[in-house]
């Protein structure tokens, strides 16, 4: 096997005395897309912060394409222009346009062009149907349009892989949908993903592969199609008869 | 009273005199401003860096915002403005209005750094997060994205400060520099009619009120934004 695109091993996080992530072990390849399923408070969000080096965390390693970002002296910006994140709560710069958002980043940190990183920024919005967003400020946007452009946001750093936190939790039923197409787009480019979600026929119709998180560990692991019609756990099960009894799956 | 409070003649008599001295508070003001802003934002940024290795400096800015905020601004104009030209030392300034400006400028970024400070607590922490996500440093996090949010929420305060600063200039006659109060001084103690300062006060008024109201429909109008459930 090659170089995997991340690798994770005994991955500790603690706020104060309570142990939010005991001993993470994760392997993500080139190209997978991970699902990340859980209740809250299991840890995924944290997991994923911890990723982009956004939450300082108690003890582990973490392995991007080979190189260790728990390495003494690492760059933490450089690591981050690599890995993008999109949070539950969107996050846009509210004072800034679109086209600003979205371009902010290559311009800062990678030194773009304001003409190149325009161009670009132009392109991205336009495949995913925001071309006439580009001018709008984000509170003029609904949404499900305030997602996308912060997933065009991370796309627009050109990240070897990209994490989404639950980015479908603060939207209306209505909206989710648009979002997760956009989503369901990334991944057929090939994009690496990590994704905290509790979208489950999301989670079972794009991943590669679904972790479920309790307590702060991954207890079960496995192709969606196994994790969700027979878990080998019973915590497992409990979970997703809970999610099931919801209305969620 | 009539005669000594709201002479009509007396008024029209001094008013010339005045408001080309008052010409010297909107002068020490506007310098004054100037130099605050930028000083106290410096500040509030400086209090606000992270880690212990800035300790020190926080420290510093904390206690120059405690001292500069509990210090009457009279007694620090009195002492800079009488003191240091006293020490009759080559290069430092004999003006007093200079040693006025600098008194000002001393207390004034005391309070408006709290203000920035205020603003930029406000910005809520992901909004960091995104940028710093995206790979900008710190700083470029600082100027591009918290900032901007910052200052624009408090423009209000920031412009009841100005208020405050403007009447504060006043304070300059102390040291003889002819400004619209001194002047006004000048004209009382010639013909004891108290109409003279009645002068200044229209003259300081005729400013203040209209930032005062300026100030309160910039107030007003960042209400109705959030009412109607926009961001600033």
């Amino acid at each position: 096997m090659s170089v995997a695109a991340v690798s994770i091993s005994g991955l500790r996080k603690s706020f104060g005395k309570t142990e939010v992530l005991r001993g993470i072990d994760l392997e993500v390849a080139e190209h997978e897309v991970v699902c990340l399923i859980g209740a809250s408070g299991s840890g995924k969000s944290t997991l994923l912060r911890c990723l982009n080096l956004l939450e300082p965390f108690d003890s582990g390693r973490i392995v991007v394409r080979g190189e260790d970002l728990t390495a003494r002296g690492v760059d933490v910006n450089r690591v981050r222009r690599r890995i993008g994140i999109v949070f539950q709560s969107y996050n846009l710069f509210p004072h800034m346009s679109v086209l600003r958002n979205v371009t902010l980043g290559p311009m800062k940190a990678l030194g773009r062009s304001r003409g190149q990183a325009e161009a670009e920024a132009t392109e991205l919005l336009a495949r995913f149907g925001l071309a006439d967003r580009r001018g709008d400020y984000p509170d003029r946007l609904s949404g499900g349009q305030q997602q996308r452009v912060a997933i065009v946001r991370a796309l627009a750093m050109k990240p070897e892989l990209m994490l989404l936190d639950e980015v479908t939790s603060a939207l209306d039923p209505e909206l989710v949908a648009e979002v997760l197409n956009v989503i369901r787009e990334v991944a057929a480019g090939g994009m690496t993903m990590l994704i905290a979600t509790h979208e489950m026929s999301f989670a079972r119709d794009i991943a590669n592969r679904v972790c479920f998180l309790d307590g702060g560990v991954i207890l079960e692991q496995g192709p969606p199609a196994q994790i969700f019609t027979k878990p080998g756990e019973e915590r497992t099960r409990q979970f997703l008869d809970r999610i099931i009894a919801a209305g969620r799956l | 009273m009539r005669t000594a409070f709201f002479n009509w003649d007396a008024y029209r008599s001094s008013f010339p005199e005045i408001s080309r001295a008052f010409l010297l508070n909107v002068k020490i003001f506007l310098i004054a401003e100037a130099f605050i802003l930028v000083f106290a934002l410096l500040l509030a940024v400086l209090r606000g860096l992270p880690g212990p290795v800035f300790f020190p400096v926080r420290l510093l800015a904390i206690a120059y915002a405690d001292f500069f905020r509990g210090v009457p601004t009279i007694l620090v104009i009195a002492l800079l403005g009488f003191g240091a030209p006293a020490l009759a030392l080559d290069g430092i300034p004999t003006s007093t209005t200079f040693w006025g400006i600098v008194s000002l400028v001393l207390i004034y970024t005391a309070y408006v750094s709290e203000v920035y400070r205020a603003g930029i607590e406000s910005v809520h922490p992901s909004q960091e997060a995104a940028a710093r996500s995206l790979g900008l440093t710190r700083t470029q996090a600082l100027g591009s994205v918290v900032l901007p949010q910052a200052v624009r929420r408090v423009i209000p305060p920031l412009l009841n400060d100005f208020i405050g600063l403007q009447k504060d200039t006043a304070l300059v006659g102390i040291l003889g520099s002819v400004e619209a109060f001194k002047q006004s001084q000048i004209e009382v103690s010639a013909d004891f009619n108290f109409t003279h300062y009645l002068v200044a006060a229209t003259l300081f008024v005729a400013i203040t009120i209209p930032l005062a109201r300026f100030t309160d429909w910039l107030v007003a109008r960042d209400r109705r934004r959030r009412q109607a459930g926009r961001l600033v």
